[in-house]
């Protein structure tokens, strides 16, 4: 099913939790919704599942109006984030009650319910309590129960949240390969970056009740519409230059940005990404080369495959963060006070004020 | 690894000072003077003439077996509007956010801390004969106070927090993310209420039945006040049993005051029963709440 969003606001008391927001999901996709603690995500994923309403706005499922339908009638499987299985139920009742309220016949409750236990890969664990069930097999339940009713569509609240770190990935994986099967119409909620980028073939990004943007992950990682998706999406550098006659300029570097061609300088933010530096020996020639920035090491820090390196470019009280591979840093000696040449392959240039966008 | 852990134990019973031997005297001492001792001399007091005097006792007085089926009868009234306005209520206060809330949980307790005989002399000046509601009820041709239906009421008052002051903070605890569940699955506000929020909360509901109903049956001053007294018609097995010491028939008032002993004791054994359930489901939602993976 595809579902249209438009303009939805709400509020809760003087709290704004979402402002003017809209969206589309296109049937069989798999969008998520990502954003701070306090964006709005959550509201918004209740308000599509009709657990809240918005105060303003219009909700259409493939073209009719459902804003005022009650979450009962709305034909969604909802995933809550701690899970809300029945605790007092058995795995099996858990899944078997969406079909018991609809009075479904026995035995086609039974089939059904065996059919989704296999599916979530919990078959023989039918009997059991939820108290008696890991974190990933509790989520499993939830899913297979929302599943059950055979849902238009499937709404996920932090589905792996709540999860060890290991388990996390499995399971993201395995509703990757989930999804692709069943096809279902899914939105999920996360505040994990990672977590979407790998899960979700449109990601929704969101600040204070807004939606500040959307797109393929490709593209929002690598075309952040505005300074606070470049800040939330990994870890980055952030600097004040000027830019003037479409050039930015970082410590001398002239960076492109042919969106400001004027020719009164202004005040910009130069965004860096650890991994889009590029470090290397200070030979002495970057001292002459406009491309690069002479510095010295301040700290080596190691973890795993990756070597993350605190700079201060000379003559400067600022400090840079440097991404390199292990093996290059060990190539390169790195170690405090050693002096490196930083080439930024890649940069991005927000103006600040009010927020810039493409 | 056992050694290590079992020594500081065994020191610290060993350092029991004389100090900590006299509290436990003290308490034990206060126990059975205030407890032990007047339940036991109630259970001898009413067997002085043997199971047959007292059951004699019990049996053979009209207005003493008219008072335990009125007890029988008020109670189990009194405890059902509890449990309606108790579930009620507690909803309210556990799921809904409004201005006022915390002062309604306030207005809860005031049968705590109000005087059964002030309540029950309240209930009289609205609904006696000059009372407030008197010429309404008059015209209905009601009879309220000196009543059935005020004993219902000054027991009910009395036990009105007893249900909902256990149902709040299981409701609250558990959280309402079960219920919504239940929601979008498809079942409507009854099936929520008899699939979900009923079986979460049931052993926290008995237990407040229990005491509820320990209260009811116990219940003196307000219905002293509002009964009016009347031996073989609204006199309840405590009155009864003060109407029976008074007149010096010391005997029949103790066969009267072990059954409502028993009854308390009966209620004491449930409860401990319940409140074990209750440990045992509030480690259930700990043990679903947290990450523990052991899988």
């Amino acid at each position: 099913m595809s579902l249209y969003l438009r303009d939805i606001s709400k509020s809760f008391g003087t709290f704004r939790a979402l402002d003017r927001v809209s969206l589309d999901v296109h049937d069989g996709g798999l969008v998520a919704l990502l954003g701070p603690s306090g964006s709005g995500k959550t509201t918004l994923l209740r308000i599509i599942a009709g657990l809240e309403f918005p105060d303003e706005g219009l909700i259409e499922e493939d073209g009719a109006d459902i804003t005022q339908t009650h979450a009962r009638q709305r034909g969604v499987g909802f995933v809550f984030q701690h899970y809300a299985l029945f605790r007092h139920m058995s795995v099996f009742e858990n899944v078997a009650f969406g079909l018991r309220v609809r009075k479904v016949p026995r035995a086609e409750v039974t089939a059904r319910v065996e059919e989704l236990l296999r599916l979530v890969r919990l078959d023989g664990l039918g009997g059991r309590k939820p108290a008696q069930l890991s974190g990933g097999q509790r989520q499993r339940v939830a899913l297979a129960r929302a599943l059950a009713v055979r849902p238009k569509m499937l709404l996920l609240d932090e589905p792996f949240g709540a999860l060890d770190a290991k388990v996390r990935v499995e399971l993201r994986q395995w509703l990757r390969r989930l999804h692709d099967e069943i096809g279902m119409t899914s939105v999920f909620v996360t505040h994990d970056q990672e977590e979407a980028f790998e899960l979700a073939d449109e990601v929704v990004v969101m600040n204070h009740g807004r939606v500040e943007q959307r797109g393929s992950p490709t593209e929002v990682f690598d075309r952040p519409a505005t300074s606070f998706v470049m800040d939330f999406l990994g870890a980055v550098n952030v600097f004040h230059g000027r830019v003037e006659n479409g050039r930015a300029y970082w410590h001398g570097i002239p960076i492109d940005y042919p969106e400001y061609p004027h020719a009164q300088a202004r005040e910009a933010r130069v965004y860096l990404r650890p991994h889009e530096l590029e470090l290397t020996a200070d030979t002495g020639e970057a001292r002459h080369d406009t491309t690069s920035l002479p510095a010295s090491v301040l700290r080596v820090i190691r973890s795993g495959a990756i070597t993350r390196v605190a700079c201060r470019p000379h003559g400067s009280d600022t400090e840079l963060q440097v991404d390199v591979a292990t093996e290059q840093a060990g190539m390169l000696a790195l170690a405090p006070g050693r002096h490196v040449a930083i080439k930024p392959r890649r940069a991005r240039v927000f103006l600040p004020g009010p927020e810039y966008t493409i | 690894m056992s050694m290590a852990s079992t020594s500081p134990r065994r020191a610290a019973v060993r350092r029991t000072s004389a100090l900590d031997g006299l509290l436990v005297a003290a308490a034990i001492g206060v126990v059975a003077l205030f407890i032990v001792v007047p339940l036991v001399y109630v259970f001898h007091a009413a067997l002085a003439d043997g199971v047959r005097g007292w059951w004699a006792a019990l049996v053979r007085d009209p207005d003493t077996r008219h008072a335990i089926w009125l007890s029988l009868t008020v109670a189990p009234v009194a405890v059902a509007i509890n449990v309606v306005f108790g579930i009620a209520a507690a909803w309210l206060v556990a799921r809904f956010r409004f201005p006022g809330r915390s002062l309604l949980v306030s207005l809860f307790d005031v049968p705590f801390s109000v005087s059964p005989v002030v309540a029950g002399l309240a209930l009289v000046l609205i609904f006696g004969r000059q009372g407030l509601l008197g010429p309404t009820l008059a015209w209905l041709d009601w009879k309220v106070i000196f009543a059935w239906p005020g004993l219902v009421i000054a027991t009910t008052f009395v036990t009105l927090p007893l249900v909902v002051r256990e149902l709040i903070p299981v409701m609250e605890a558990t959280g309402p993310d079960e219920e919504l569940a239940a929601v979008t699955l498809g079942a409507s506000g009854w099936q929520v209420f008899t699939r979900v929020t009923l079986p979460n909360i049931r052993w926290a509901l008995l237990h407040g039945i229990v005491l509820a109903n320990a209260r009811a049956l116990g219940e003196f001053g307000a219905v002293y006040v509002v009964s009016g007294h009347i031996a073989g018609a609204t006199d309840t097995m405590p009155l009864r049993v003060e109407k029976l010491f008074q007149e010096y028939r010391t005997p029949a008032s103790m066969a009267l005051a072990s059954v409502l002993a028993g009854l308390a004791l009966v209620s004491l054994v449930a409860k401990f029963v319940i409140e074990r359930q209750i440990a045992a489901e509030h480690r259930d939602l700990e043990a679903v709440r947290t990450t523990g993976d052991a899988a």
